[in-house]
C-alpha cells in the first residue's frame, strides 16, 4: 500500500519547524510504523535528503523510547500499544498520517520527533523510590505481599515512562505517570516508610518542571501503551492531601 | 600475555568469603575523593552506579539513551534465578552453581560461578525491599518458576516484565543518588574511546549526542556496563542501539577478548517476515514451560495446524530429550529447530519456523490461567503477527539473542587494563560457552550490586592514583583519533547507506558464524568481511553534520566496529575445533548430532589482543581447571 506522511520538521530547539509531505510506495502490512519510518529514511538518504530523527530503541513495546502524534494521538490509533509494535496492517492504501512530536511545554522538542523528556527522571529523583542501600535487604520472603497488592503494584509498575500521558493531556499533566510509580511502591509494604515524603516531593517537582495540573479529563488512560488506570491519580491525590493534613512528608520548615 | 585470573583457592564454598577478606578497603572518608566512570545502566551498570555512590565514591555515569531507564536489560522477560529453595525441591547454591557449569558447557571459571550462586539470593532481597512487585502466591510469599536446563523451580519473575522491573529498580536507586548528588548522570552521550595513562584506565572519550561535542572525563577507574554485541548480526533481539563501541575500543586500547565466538540463540523468537525487518522480538523462554514445540512428521506439509491429527505431529524435543523435553537448554533447542527445518519440516510462509502450542495447556489449566501467566507474551504476539496464540500455534524460530564472550576480566572483574572494569553481557566471565535462561538478570545484578563494589575498592587503596587533567597528551591522542574517525565517516559521502551495509554483514555473520559453522564457511567468511570493511569505509553515505543529532553518524560509528569485531568472531570460531555450547561446529558432533566438545585441547579461554585492523590478533589462552564439576559430554535425555 501507498502511505502519505506529513511529518514534523525542526532542525533543533531554536529553529521554527514546519510540517514536510513525503509519500511512502510499497509499504507492507505485516511492517512495524518504525520499519516504515526506516524505509522513508533509507530512500530520503538515497536522494540526497537528510532522514528524519526519530527516538526509538528495543522496539518491543518496553523502553518507552519511542513515540510520536500520530494524527493528533499519541503512539497511533491502537489502544494499548507502542508506535513501535504498532504494525501498518491497521492502516489502508492511500492514508494520509500528521506526524507531530509530543506537545508539551515540559517536553522541549530536539529535533523532528525527538524530544527532551529528563523531567521525568527529575520527578523520579524527587522521590520515586525506597531507599534501601545494598546489602540492608531482610530474606525476601519475611515482607509479606498479599497477591492482590503484588497484582495491583505490577499493573501500575508497568509504565514504561514514554510520555503519551503528557503529550496527550490538554494541560500537560504528568499525574499518570507520577500516580503510576506512587501506586507501584504505595501498594506495597516496602514503600509505606517513604509514602508521604515520596508523594509530596514528586507532586512539587512536578510543578517546577511546568507539568499540568490534572483536571480528570482521562486523555491520559485512553492512549497510554500499558493502560495505566486513572484510578492511581485518584490514589496520588488521596496519599498528597493525607500527606498535607498530617503534615508528614512535608519539608521540616513547612510541618 | 600470561593471565592471572586471581581466582582464589581451597574449598570452593568460601573462596568469596576469604577473597573479600584478603581486599583492602578504603575509609569512608577518602571514598568522597575518589571518582569512578560507569558506562552504561542496565543492570550492571546501573546497580553498580548506585552502589557506588551509596558507598561514597563520586560517580559519572553515562548512557546514550535519553534516559538510564531505558537501557535494554529493561526487555528481558521471564525471570531472574536465585537459590533461594523456597519450594523444597532440591535446589541449592551448589545446585545452581553445578546447573550453570554444566549448561555453560564447562567453559566458565568455576570460582566465578560459584560466586555467582551464592550470591542469587542476596539479589533477591535486595529487589524485593526496593519494591520490585515479584509475584506472588495467595499466602503473600513469592512464587517461582522454571526454566530451561534446570529440574528445579528457582525463576523468580514478575509478569513477563522481570528485566524491567529489576532495572527500575536499579533505576530508582540511581535515580536516588543522582538526586541527593552522589552520581552525576550524563544521558545521551556516548562513550567513544578509553584514555589510558601510564598503563591505567583513566578516564572516557565521550561524544554528546544532542550538540556533537567531544568532551573528556577522567576519573582513578572506569566500568563498562556496555552489554552485549549481538547486533553484530544487524537482526537480533537486542535493542537498535545496542553496540560494541564502548568495549571495542577498549579492546583496541589493550584490554583482551575473551571467547568472541560464543554467542547465544535463542530459541524461541517470532520469525522473520521481510527483507524491511529491523530486530527480531523474543518470545519468553518461560513460555516452554506450558508451550509444547512441533513441526509436521511430514515434509512440506500444507495443511492449517489444526488439520493436522496428533499423529503426524512431530514433538521433536520431547522425544529426543525425554527427560527435559521442552525445556532443554537454549543452543540445544535451537539447534533442534534448525534441523528440522533443514529436514523441509519448518512451517508458515518461509518454512523457517516452528510450532509453539498452547493446546493441550489451556486444556488442562484454562485459558485464564494461561492468560495470567503468559498474557502480555501472547497479546505482543498477536500485536506483531496479526495472529491469536489462544486459537493457534505461534510460530516461532531462533535469533540471536545474548553474547556470552566479552571483555576478558579476572576474578575482580578487572580487564587485563589495571582500573578497567567490566561487568554484565559485556565481560565474559560466567556463562561458558551458552548462558541459561533467566541468569543474564542475575549476573548483572550480582557484578553490579555484589561482586565490584567490593573488588574495586582494592584497586584503588592500592594503587597510586595522581592527578590528570585534560591537557594530557593521551587524553589528546585519543580526542583527536575520535575526531578523525568521525570527519572520515561524514567526508566520505558515499553512495551506500550505513544499514544497507550493516545487513549485508549481519547476513555473512549469520549464514557462516550463526547456529552452525563449518571451517570452510569461516574461512569464506573472512575473506568477504574485510573486503566489505573496506568498501564501507569507502563508500558509506552520511549525511548531516558533526555538531549536532545525527542518529545517522552515531549507526556509522557503531557498525564500523562490528565491522572489526566480526573478524574476530570468525578468526575464534575457526581456531575452536570443537563444539561446546552455542558454538556448534559441523564437523564436531557426536553421531547422535550433539555437540562434541574437546576438553584436551579447548578447555580454555581464547583471549585476543588486538594488533592493528586486518592484523592478526594474539592469542593468550587461559586454562580451565574443573574441581567441583566434572567435564561430562552434557546430556539432557
Amino acid at each position: 500500500m501507498r502511505i502519505v506522511l506529513h511529518i514534523w520538521r525542526q532542525r533543533n530547539a531554536s529553529e521554527k519547524g514546519r510540517m514536510v509531505r513525503y509519500e511512502v510506495p510499497n509499504v507492507s502490512e505485516h511492517m512495524s510504523f518504525l520499519e516504515m519510518l526506516d524505509v522513508l529514511n533509507e530512500d530520503l538518504i538515497g536522494k540526497g535528503d537528510e532522514p528524519v530523527a526519530f527516538d526509538h530503541d528495543c522496539r518491543e513495546g518496553i523502553c518507552g523510547m519511542c513515540g510520536c502524534m500520530v494524527n493528533g494521538v499519541a503512539h497511533g490509533p491502537l489502544p494499548g500499544t507502542t508506535l513501535c509494535q504498532l504494525h501498518m496492517r491497521h492502516f489502508k492504501d492511500g492514508d494520509e498520517l500528521y506526524l507531530e512530536p509530543w506537545r508539551a511545554r515540559a517536553f522541549p522538542v530536539v529535533k523532528d520527533l525527538v524530544v527532551d523528556r529528563s523531567a521525568f527522571d527529575r520527578l523520579i529523583a524527587a522521590g520515586g523510590f525506597i531507599s534501601v542501600s545494598t546489602g540492608s535487604a531482610p530474606d525476601g520472603n519475611a515482607v509479606l505481599v498479599s497477591k492482590e497488592n503484588a497484582d495491583r503494584s505490577m499493573d501500575a509498575a508497568a509504565c514504561i515512562g514514554c510520555g503519551a500521558c503528557v503529550a496527550m493531556c490538554p494541560n500537560a499533566s504528568a499525574s499518570l505517570f507520577m500516580a503510576a510509580k506512587l501506586s507501584h511502591l504505595g501498594l506495597l509494604p516496602q514503600g509505606q516508610p517513604e509514602r508521604d515524603r515520596r508523594v509530596v516531593g514528586m507532586v512539587a517537582q512536578a510543578k517546577q518542571e511546568l507539568f499540568g495540573s490534572c483536571t480528570n479529563i482521562g486523555e491520559c488512560e485512553a492512549v497510554c501503551p500499558k493502560e495505566i488506570k486513572l484510578e492511581n491519580i485518584a490514589r496520588m491525590n488521596h496519599d498528597f492531601l493525607k500527606a498535607n493534613w498530617t503534615g508528614r512528608g512535608l519539608p521540616s520548615d513547612e510541618a | 600475555m600470561e593471565l592471572n585470573s586471581k581466582s582464589p583457592n581451597g574449598p570452593i564454598e568460601t573462596r568469596w568469603e576469604r577473597h573479600k577478606f584478603s581486599l583492602k578497603l578504603v575509609n569512608p572518608a577518602n571514598k568522597r575523593k575518589h571518582t569512578i566512570i560507569v558506562v552504561g545502566t542496565g543492570l550492571a551498570g546501573g546497580s553498580a552506579a548506585a552502589t557506588l555512590a551509596e558507598l561514597g565514591y563520586k560517580v559519572k555515569c553515562f548512557c546514550f539513551q535519553d534516559s538510564p531507564r531505558r537501557a535494554h536489560s529493561i526487555a528481558a522477560q521471564g525471570g531472574i534465578n536465585a537459590a533461594k529453595n523456597y519450594h523444597n525441591d532440591g535446589d541449592s547454591v551448589y545446585r545452581l552453581f553445578y546447573d550453570t557449569v554444566k549448561g555453560g558447557d564447562f567453559r566458565s571459571r568455576e570460582s566465578n560461578v560459584y560466586r555467582l550462586a551464592q550470591v542469587s539470593v542476596n539479589i533477591i532481597d535486595q529487589c524485593v525491599a526496593q519494591g520490585v512487585p515479584f509475584a506472588r502466591e495467595y499466602s503473600g510469599y513469592l512464587d517461582n518458576r522454571s526454566f530451561g536446563g534446570a529440574q528445579v523451580s528457582r525463576t523468580f519473575y514478575a509478569r513477563g516484565q522481570t528485566g524491567q522491573q529489576l532495572l527500575l529498580g536499579a533505576y530508582q536507586a540511581l535515580e536516588r543518588q543522582i538526586g541527593c548528588g552522589g552520581v552525576q548522570m550524563f544521558p545521551r552521550t556516548e562513550m567513544l574511546d578509553l584514555i589510558v595513562i601510564d598503563g591505567k584506565a583513566r578516564g572516557i572519550v565521550t561524544r554528546n549526542l544532542l550538540t556533537g561535542q567531544i568532551e573528556s572525563h577522567l576519573a582513578d577507574a572506569v566500568v563498562l556496563g556496555t552489554g552485549g554485541y549481538g547486533n553484530v548480526y544487524y537482526l537480533s533481539t537486542n535493542a537498535k542501539g545496542s553496540n560494541t563501541t564502548a568495549i571495542w575500543r577498549a579492546h583496541k586500547r589493550g584490554a583482551l577478548f575473551a571467547n568472541p565466538c560464543f554467542t547465544q540463540i535463542h530459541p524461541t523468537c517470532i520469525p522473520v517476515s521481510g527483507d524491511y525487518q529491523s530486530k527480531l522480538t523474543l518470545m519468553s523462554e518461560s513460555l516452554r514451560n506450558d508451550g509444547r514445540v512441533w513441526v509436521p512428521l511430514k515434509k512440506d506439509d500444507p495443511r492449517p495446524p489444526s488439520q493436522i491429527p496428533e499423529n503426524e505431529r512431530d514433538y521433536y524435543l520431547e522425544r529426543r530429550y525425554p527427560s527435559f523435553g521442552n525445556l532443554v537448554p537454549r543452543d540445544v533447542a535451537s539447534r533442534n529447530a534448525k534441523i528440522v527445518c533443514d529436514e523441509g519440516r519448518g512451517v508458515g510462509e518461509t518454512k523457517l519456523a516452528v510450532y509453539l502450542d498452547f493446546r493441550d495447556a489451556i486444556q488442562r489449566l484454562g485459558a485464564g490461567l494461561i492468560k495470567e501467566r503468559y498474557g502480555n507474551l501472547f497479546n505482543m504476539y498477536e500485536r506483531i503477527t496479526g495472529e491469536d496464540p489462544y486459537k493457534a500455534p505461534m510460530r516461532i524460530y531462533p535469533a540471536i539473542h545474548y553474547t556470552m564472550g566479552g571483555l576478558w576480566v579476572d576474578y575482580n572483574l578487572m580487564s587485563t587494563i589495571p582500573g578497567l572494569y567490566v561487568i554484565g553481557e559485556a565481560n565474559f566471565s560466567d556463562h561458558g560457552a551458552n548462558r541459561l535462561g533467566a541468569s543474564a538478570l542475575m549476573q548483572g545484578l550480582a557484578d553490579g550490586y555484589f561482586v565490584l563494589p567490593n573488588t574495586i575498592n582494592d584497586y584503588i587503596a592500592s594503587n597510586k592514583l595522581p592527578a590528570v587533567d585534560i591537557s594530557h597528551g593521551a587524553v589528546k591522542e585519543a580526542e583527536s583519533q575520535v575526531t578523525c574517525v568521525i570527519k572520515r565517516l561524514l567526508e566520505t559521502r558515499g553512495t551506500r547507506t550505513v544499514d544497507s551495509f550493516h545487513r549485508e554483514l549481519g547476513k555473512l555473520m549469520w549464514d557462516y558464524c550463526g547456529m552452525s559453522r563449518t571451517a570452510e564457511g569461516l574461512k569464506y567468511a573472512l575473506e568477504q568481511i574485510p573486503a566489505l570493511r573496506e568498501q564501507y569505509w569507502r563508500d558509506v553515505k552520511v549525511l548531516g553534520a558533526g555538531e549536532e543529532l545525527n542518529q545517522s553518524l552515531e549507526k556509522a560509528g557503531r557498525v564500523g566496529d562490528f565491522f572489526e569485531l566480526a573478524e574476530l568472531m570468525c578468526l575464534d570460531a575457526l581456531e575452536r575445533n570443537e563444539s561446546c555450547g552455542g558454538h556448534f561446529r559441523e564437523e564436531y558432533q557426536t553421531g547422535e548430532g550433539e555437540a562434541q566438545r574437546d576438553d584436551e585441547h579447548f578447555s580454555y579461554v581464547a583471549a585476543w589482543e588486538f594488533r592493528g585492523v586486518g592484523n592478526r590478533p594474539e592469542l593468550s589462552k587461559e586454562p580451565l581447571t574443573f574441581e567441583y564439576v566434572h567435564p561430562a559430554q552434557r546430556s539432557y535425555k
